[in-house]
Order: structure tokens, then C-alpha cells, then sequence
């Protein structure tokens, strides 16, 4: 005879990938590796920001890359090619946002014995704030031709990050992009996160952001 | 695409639980979604319509959503309100030191399952 029961799960559907997430973060912890998760919108410069940031970090610190996409791998040939460190393609597979597990196996194909890891995540405001990768440090990086007010339009990847980078600063004198409301809508949201305004092109202020990045390490 | 990716992950859970309690199918699948978790219920159901045809368990399961409202607290005044009206700024007071109560779950509530006889005899004898 057959029966019709209720199974009653009453589960977070992020439950499971935020409990790999913690427990990535944790390994990590123990083999001294600072994982940075940079999230951003399709085309705010992430690849060209990481390149400048890395060569300026690659005296101190062992770095890896793992550059996430749902497809091709020009990032990562671009990457390896301007900073000489490893790289890594991730491919998502069509999907909107990289997870912790699929985080975990980008580690291992990158291989042992570095002390930094930035992660580029998949161009995208949205998903990516809603799926722990394990990362120590989450940042996210907004382009003065998107505007000051991305703050509002999508608070949960602000609301998740340590620092929110301005990166294309030597644009501002063409674009109505307010630095000031910028950093207030920030604020509002996220009342921690630090500001840093950028440009990989000009180098303008990237010192500041290296020196963020020296400070973090030396904390985690 | 990002309702796609959630959809996928429910459909899993959905499946091994499915497969660890013994169901032969699951019929229902009840969900509780948040006003303000940024999943947009229409593109949900069809996500889900589609991508249950390649599981094992979940091929006639329907789903249903339950929609809870999102509700912010005001830390300044102490009063709460409708997140989707006034967004992090209190209606009350104008104050920004706001947080949401309740509106970005996404849960997977319970799931109804036809389970069959565990020891069917070959002869036919079940009643």
C-alpha cells in the first residue's frame, strides 16, 4: 500500500554551502592562507585592478589566482602572463556564482605554499554575495562609470564586504559620480567597510590600497 | 540564471533526502521565500519546472512558494516596518541604523512524498 507523508526539513538552502564555507575558512586559517574574494560587476576593471595590485604585492607575498567565468580563460592567461604567478581558470558551468566547493578545488589545482590567493569571482552583483566562497576577506570593487548609488541598488554584496574599492578614479572628472554620496551609501550599509578610490591605470592611490592589503595580512 | 542556481541546489537536498528516506516520488515541495532575498518567484517556478525533469525523484513535484514579508527594525525608535516600502531608511524617525527582521530566507519548509511498502511480496498479497 502506498502512503503520502510530509517530510518536514525546514532548511536554509545556503545552509550546507555556508557550513564548507566556514570549514574551508578554517583550514585556511591553519596553513596561513589569506583567501580574497573580489566581486564586482562585468567590466569595473577586476582583472586590470588585480594585475597592478599584484605586482606591487609580489615582493612580500607568495600569490596565486583563480579567476572564476563561466567560460573561457582569457583572465587567467592574462593574469599569468602580466605577474608571472599562478593562475588558475574556474569554470562555472553557466552558473551565476562560485560556491565554496567549487572555491576548494580551484585551491587545490592551484597547489600548496602561497600566503595570498585572490579569488575573482564571476562578474556580478548580485549571486555572489549570497554564496560564502570560504574567503578570509571579501572586497568588492565599483567603477566610477557605474555610478555612486550601486551602494543602494545592491547592498547585500556591500553589506558583505571588508573593502569596497573605486577603481577608474581617473575618470571622475567625466562621469557624475559623487565620491561623497558614494561613501555615505556605503556607510549606510556597512558601517565597517573601508573606501579606497583607485586607479590601476594612472597608479593614483594605489599605495593606500596596497597598504590596506599589507595591514590585513598582517591581522589574519 | 541566478534563480537557476538555487533551484539546482534545492533540487539536490530535495533528491537525497528523497532517496535517504526511501520515497518512490515526491509530489510536493513547499518552500518559504523571502520578499527582499532578491529571488524573483516567477523565474523560480520556471527554473523549477524545468531542471525537475532530470531528477530522480522530483519528475510530477510541484512546488509551492510561501512569500514572507520583509520586516526591518529601527534600532533609533524601536519601531518596525514594511522593508519593500521603505527600504534601510525608518518611515517612523529617519534613522539609518535599521537591520531586517525577517524577508531573505530561502528555506526549504517540508516536502510530501508517496513512500511505498517496504517489503512488497512478488505473489501480490498487499491489500
Amino acid at each position: 500500500m502506498q502512503q503520502v507523508k510530509t517530510i518536514l526539513l525546514s532548511k536554509s538552502v545556503f545552509e550546507d554551502n555556508d557550513r564548507a564555507a566556514d570549514e574551508l575558512r578554517a583550514r585556511l586559517r591553519e596553513k596561513g592562507v589569506c583567501l580574497v574574494n573580489v566581486m564586482s560587476s562585468p567590466g569595473s576593471g577586476k582583472t586590470t585592478l588585480l594585475v597592478a595590485l599584484i605586482r606591487r604585492l609580489a615582493q612580500k607575498y607568495r600569490i596565486g589566482v583563480m579567476e572564476a567565468d563561466i567560460d573561457s580563460d582569457v583572465d587567467a592567461v592574462t593574469v599569468a602572463r602580466e605577474t608571472g604567478c599562478r593562475s588558475v581558470q574556474l569554470h562555472t558551468g553557466g552558473m551565476c556564482h562560485l560556491d565554496a566547493g567549487m572555491t576548494e578545488q580551484g585551491l587545490r589545482e592551484l597547489g600548496d605554499g602561497l600566503d595570498l590567493v585572490f579569488l575573482e569571482n564571476v562578474g556580478n552583483l548580485v549571486c555572489p554575495a549570497e554564496y560564502d566562497t570560504g574567503a578570509t576577506v571579501n572586497i568588492v570593487i565599483l567603477s566610477v562609470p557605474e555610478g555612486d548609488d550601486k551602494p543602494l541598488k545592491y547592498p547585500l554584496v556591500f553589506q558583505n564586504s571588508d573593502l569596497v574599492v573605486v577603481s577608474k578614479a581617473d575618470a571622475l572628472p567625466y562621469f557624475d559620480f559623487d565620491m561623497e554620496k558614494c561613501v555615505k551609501y556605503v556607510r549606510s550599509r556597512n558601517g565597517a567597510a573601508a573606501v579606497i578610490p583607485v586607479s590601476a591605470k594612472t597608479g593614483e592611490n594605489m599605495e593606500a590600497l596596497e597598504n590596506w592589503f599589507i595591514k590585513k595580512l598582517s591581522e589574519v | 540564471m541566478h534563480e537557476l542556481g538555487i533551484v539546482m541546489n534545492v533540487l539536490e537536498q530535495v533528491d537525497s533526502v528523497a532517496a535517504e528516506n526511501r520515497a518512490e516520488k515526491v509530489l510536493k515541495v513547499t518552500m518559504e521565500v523571502g520578499e527582499v532575498s532578491s529571488i524573483v518567484p516567477e523565474l523560480f517556478i520556471d527554473a523549477f519546472n524545468w531542471a525537475k525533469k532530470k531528477t530522480a525523484f522530483l519528475q510530477e513535484a510541484d512546488l509551492e512558494m510561501i512569500i514572507i514579508e520583509g520586516r526591518t527594525y529601527c534600532q533609533s525608535c524601536g519601531e518596525t516596518y514594511k522593508t519593500t516600502d521603505h527600504g534601510k531608511q525608518c518611515p517612523h524617525c529617519g534613522s539609518f541604523e535599521t537591520y531586517l527582521l525577517t524577508g531573505d530566507q530561502v528555506v526549504i519548509k517540508d516536502i510530501t512524498a508517496v513512500f511505498g511498502e517496504p517489503e512488497r511480496s512478488a505473489s501480490g498479497t498487499e491489500t
